[in-house]
């Protein structure tokens, strides 16, 4: 019995020894097997278009998907705080921010709109940005085409959107439901996109 | 009994060394000197407050250590965005001067890799400067550095903040040397492709409000072939 302690200890010892090399290795275990951001997927909704490439369509539901309307004229800011630099640099900028939806009308990332003078012209810069799948940059002229349409061409994409060229259709479409909640309308945006050959 | 509770404190004790590894491992170091620092092409140097209450308007998904700004803007809840955030903020020159304007979205990214000292978010810029034109910035950022050397000494902090001073570049790619891809829009920068940078100052962060002092900076490196920009040099 005397002899049986130091023993006891040194199994003890051991079995701590070993705990805290299961430790490490666990806590690495588990760094590597579960990742530690874990983003949202809604499942895309594209077609094929006739003459090749994806369609896909995006829709921001208006007023209710506007995050910021930034412009010099007070009445027309959203929100009601915000405090659009007095600059005259910014007189002639129109900013908005958006939720989009894709067609099934889920939330799946952010945009930003800005119009701004061009020399002679105006031009739209569209920015959309869904987290899951990476940004679209698309810059379109400001004049209307025949059929009420904006037509834009793919500027600059990331990640699955990098290797892409094609273009994108802006829309404004009133709603005409008449429901008591429905909103006034939505632009539609509407994409086309195909692999750039030059890439492969 | 007994050797049930050694093993715990083992497997407890193994943890912890293995998160002091991890914060403390000399081989997760900063990158250090930016590769623009030492490029010879003209820089357009164009900086921001790094606070989100500085901003026009900056929103995430509301639970977030960074709150909102302004208080009733629209939150980002939904699942699909409920990891990003957005902000439009002013735009200054070397000179700080307005130059223009600039709109950030920002997501957590599933590249992250802790174990490698990766904390990655992925980012875009749209930046409008009236004298010259558009940007659009591509970029994954890793907060790492930032995460070990600012936040963990705030929260170990019994005050819940940091004061010092920390410069560090957050772009990590995707260029080959961890730069940025600068795509011109409109303007003199109509259909340039460019490199850039987004690096961070912070002087003071709390725990409850995020960066409390702190200045963002983005640098676009101009290429070689583009002799006279049209308007003013922004970084002269």
């Amino acid at each position: 019995m005397a002899g049986g302690w130091p023993l006891d200890g040194t199994v003890l010892l051991k079995t701590f020894i070993v705990g805290i090399l299961l430790g490490v290795a666990g806590a690495a275990g588990l760094l590597y097997a579960f990742p530690a951001i874990d983003q949202h997927r809604e499942a895309s909704v594209v077609s094929v278009a006739p003459n090749g490439g994806n369609l896909e369509s995006f829709h921001v539901n208006v007023p209710m998907d506007r995050i910021l309307i930034g412009s010099a004229d007070r009445e027309k800011a959203l929100p009601a705080a915000v405090d659009w630099p007095a600059d005259q640099m910014f007189q002639d900028i129109g900013v908005e921010l958006f939720k989009i939806r894709n067609a099934r009308d889920a939330v799946v990332g952010v945009a930003a709109r800005t119009v701004a003078n061009a020399g002679s012209s105006e031009v739209i810069d569209w920015v959309l940005h869904l987290p899951a799948r990476g940004s679209i940059f698309v810059k379109m002229p400001a004049e209307e085409m025949q059929g009420g349409f904006r037509l834009g061409e793919l500027t600059g994409g990331s990640r699955e959107f990098a290797l892409l060229e094609g273009s994108m259709k802006e829309r404004w479409v009133p709603d005409t439901s008449g429901e008591e909640d429905a909103p006034q309308g939505r632009i539609e945006l509407l994409t086309t996109f195909i692999g750039d050959e030059g890439s492969l | 009994m007994k050797y049930l509770i050694s093993l715990s404190l083992g497997l407890l004790v193994g943890a912890v060394i293995f998160a002091a590894g991890m914060v403390y491992n000399p081989f997760l170091l900063d990158r250090g000197l930016s590769p623009l620092s030492v490029s010879e092409s003209e820089i357009i140097s164009l900086n921001f407050s790094g606070v989100p209450a500085d901003a026009i308007v900056y929103t995430n998904d509301g639970n977030s250590r960074l709150k909102p700004f302004p208080e009733k803007v629209l939150q980002l809840w939904e699942p699909s965005i409920r990891q990003t955030s957005a902000m439009a903020t002013v735009m200054r020159d070397a000179r700080s001067r307005t130059a223009g304007i600039g709109i950030k979205f920002s997501s957590r990214s599933e590249r992250t890799r802790l174990l490698r000292g990766e904390a990655i978010v992925d980012s875009v810029w749209y930046v409008y400067l009236p004298d010259h034109g558009s940007l659009f910035i591509e970029q994954f950022e890793n907060y790492w550095t930032f995460l070990r050397e600012v936040v963990l000494p705030a929260w170990r902090s019994s005050a819940n903040n940091w004061k010092g001073t920390w410069l560090g570049d957050l772009t990590a790619g995707p260029g080959a040397l961890g730069t940025a891809a600068v795509t011109g829009g409109t303007g003199s920068f109509d259909g340039l492709k460019m490199e850039g940078l987004e690096s961070l100052t912070v002087t003071a962060y709390s725990i409850d409000h995020g960066p409390v002092a702190a200045e963002g900076r983005l640098l676009i490196e101009m290429p070689d072939s583009l002799d006279d920009l049209e308007g003013e040099n922004l970084d002269d």
